[in-house]
């Protein structure tokens, strides 16, 4: 099996990796036709891609990582909502997102951009245009169907992500908001490696108020310490239901342990807000529109919009 | 490998959040009930939620000579449970791999653990088509494998993914036990009126539009989310849970015969 630091698909077996002290030096070595240049030490330097980011994103004011341990939490969802909030606030304002999950990618339907194409030209990948001041990229887009899987292993997931990251042709943009995937894996370290010297702004940590997804999401806090990412605080989605019919309130996933502020003060992070289970906002994600917009006097968008000033002083703060 | 295991039952989902785990655990639960020895791997590696819906969290698990003992969730040790969240000191702490590490301990789940002799081991699997997935797929060919139950809920957005997950398992050759819809309406306990809150009817469309044989479906019911370890059929036996799961069992059985 392959060692877990850099080694290349094509390796021979017991690869001791092309980032290790004895690259191009162990016994697996000898015959393989990279031997000369992991024994000249080249390799040893960090990944270009870490310079190609930095390069790429220069222009990007506020790198955001959408992140939560926990999936279906509202991760896609809340990236929407916040992202079209963002951009409507001020029309001078240039948001985008980029979505890296690979296998599960759910923005090109929640931005209403289902069946559009990436084009590319000469100074990289144009992303999709939702608005004058918002545009997207997803794996969603390079897709013929929608039954289409990726079957994919870390390091083409990282190529991929690599990709994303150093390809797209931006522009200048205020905000990125990048869309991940559950867990604390691949997609991860491979955000948090190549956003190291890009100046990330911090890391929007979605939950539900269940204990099920804190579990997960105590986790993704961990990670994010121990991997160096500053937390901007943590949006509590799914919080409570309104009957549409008799108004009365009911809370679907129960906060038996005092739901996402009750962690936020025991891991002493930010607590941004929370938004209630509105059946709307799952039917608009459900056809692209724009729920902020369509709705402005519903208590969700108000909402939305009290996360999203809370969001942008986090991100002053940082700044 | 898994050699005295008579059936292997996979939950899969391309999307998170659906109830993977809590259908796992309630399979398992009523598999038991009906007097099955049942094994439950919990191969979600970065987000285990097996222990803590089996009430099972302060568990370790024991080194012996032929392998790791799991954790037995009763007396009678008729449900044994592994789960990375075991090997954990401590609750909180993340679990940071890349995918050749998680692909080893899927494969040491497979092979180092004494299930002893099992009627039936469902494997409860983290969201996406990526390594776990891949490993799973690639060692079970050598083991007969039931097929998948698996799980959505109404809305596009996560069919979208789980329509994903179809493909994998036909592209793969995992045969399809069916679908199930969890989290299809919610009815208010004040005016015991019933809201759709994801939107209804996504997962039966989508099994007729691929298909594959549609089990059921399942409403959010925030008795369930307290069950810990309990059974549905037996704790809740009125409930449309309870119900779902006894017809779910009768068919899975059926299939055996």
């Amino acid at each position: 099996m392959a060692s877990s630091v850099g080694t290349p698909n094509n390796a021979p077996e017991h690869c001791p990796g092309t980032q290790s002290e004895s690259a191009g030096k162990a016994s697996a070595c000898a015959g393989c036709p990279n031997q000369q240049i992991c024994a000249s030490g080249e390799v040893k330097g960090p990944d270009p891609g870490i310079e190609l980011v930095r390069e790429r994103l220069k222009d990007v004011d506020n790198k955001i990582l959408v992140l939560s341990g926990k999936g279906g939490v509202g991760k896609s969802t809340v990236t929407a909502l916040l992202s079209r909030a963002i951009a409507m606030r001020n029309c001078d304002l240039n948001v985008a997102v980029l979505d890296v999950d690979i296998c599960g990618p759910s923005q090109p339907r929640v931005l209403g951009v289902m069946d559009e194409q990436v084009h590319q030209s000469g100074s990289g990948w144009s992303p999709v245009f939702v608005d004058d001041n918002l545009s997207v990229m997803s794996i969603g887009f390079l897709l013929s169907s929608v039954d289409d899987a990726i079957i994919w292993r870390g390091p083409k997931k990282n190529g991929m992500i690599r990709q994303f990251l150093s390809e797209v042709d931006w522009g200048k943009l205020d905000y990125l908001l990048i869309d991940t995937p559950p867990g604390t894996s691949d997609e991860h370290l491979s955000l948090s490696t190549y956003l190291s010297q890009a100046d990330l702004t911090g890391a929007l940590i979605i939950t539900t108020p269940q204990e099920i997804a804190l579990l997960d999401v105590r986790k993704e806090i961990d990670f994010c310490r121990k991997v160096n990412i500053n937390i901007l605080g943590v949006v509590e989605n799914m919080s409570v239901f309104v009957c549409p019919c008799c108004k009365s309130l009911s809370e679907i996933f129960p906060a038996t342990t005092g739901g996402a502020k009750q962690m936020c003060m025991d891991l002493d992070v930010p607590f941004l807000g929370s938004l209630p289970l509105d059946p709307l906002i799952a039917r608009c994600c459900d056809e692209g529109r724009d729920f902020v917009n369509e709705l402005p006097d519903s208590p969700a968008t108000k909402s939305i919009i009290d996360v999203v000033n809370n969001l942008v002083q986090s991100c002053k703060k940082k700044q | 490998m898994l050699d005295n295991v008579k059936h292997v039952i996979l939950v899969l989902s391309g999307k998170g959040g659906v109830g993977k785990s809590t259908v796992s655990a309630q399979l398992a639960l009523t598999l038991k009930e009906k007097g099955f020895k049942v094994g439950l791997l919990d191969i979600d590696l970065c987000g285990p939620s097996i222990p803590y819906l089996l009430n099972l969290e302060k568990q370790d698990v024991h080194q012996a000579e032929g392998g790791w003992i799991p954790v037995y969730a009763d007396k009678e040790q008729k449900l044994s449970v592994m789960s990375i969240g075991f090997l954990l000191n401590n609750r909180n702490a993340s679990v940071v791999w890349r995918g050749p590490k998680k692909t080893a301990m899927v494969k040491q789940f497979l092979t180092d653990v004494c299930w002893g002799d099992l009627d039936y081991l469902i494997i409860d699997t983290p969201p996406g088509t990526s390594d776990e997935h891949i490993t799973i797929m690639e060692n079970l060919k050598t083991v007969k494998c039931d097929g998948a139950v698996i799980v959505t809920t109404p809305q596009q957005v996560a069919i979208e993914d789980v329509r994903k997950e179809i493909t994998f398992c036909k592209k793969t050759g995992i045969p399809i036990i069916g679908l199930i819809e969890n989290m299809s309406g919610f009815v208010c306990a004040t005016c015991t009126e019933c809201t759709n809150i994801f939107s209804k009817g996504g997962g039966e469309s989508v099994a007729k539009l691929v298909a594959v044989p549609f089990l059921g479906t399942l409403p959010i019911d925030p008795r369930i989310g307290k069950l810990l370890g309990k059974c549905c059929v037996t704790e809740l036996p009125d409930s449309i849970w309870a119900k779902m799961f006894s017809t779910i069992v009768t068919e899975i059985m059926a299939k055996e015969a």
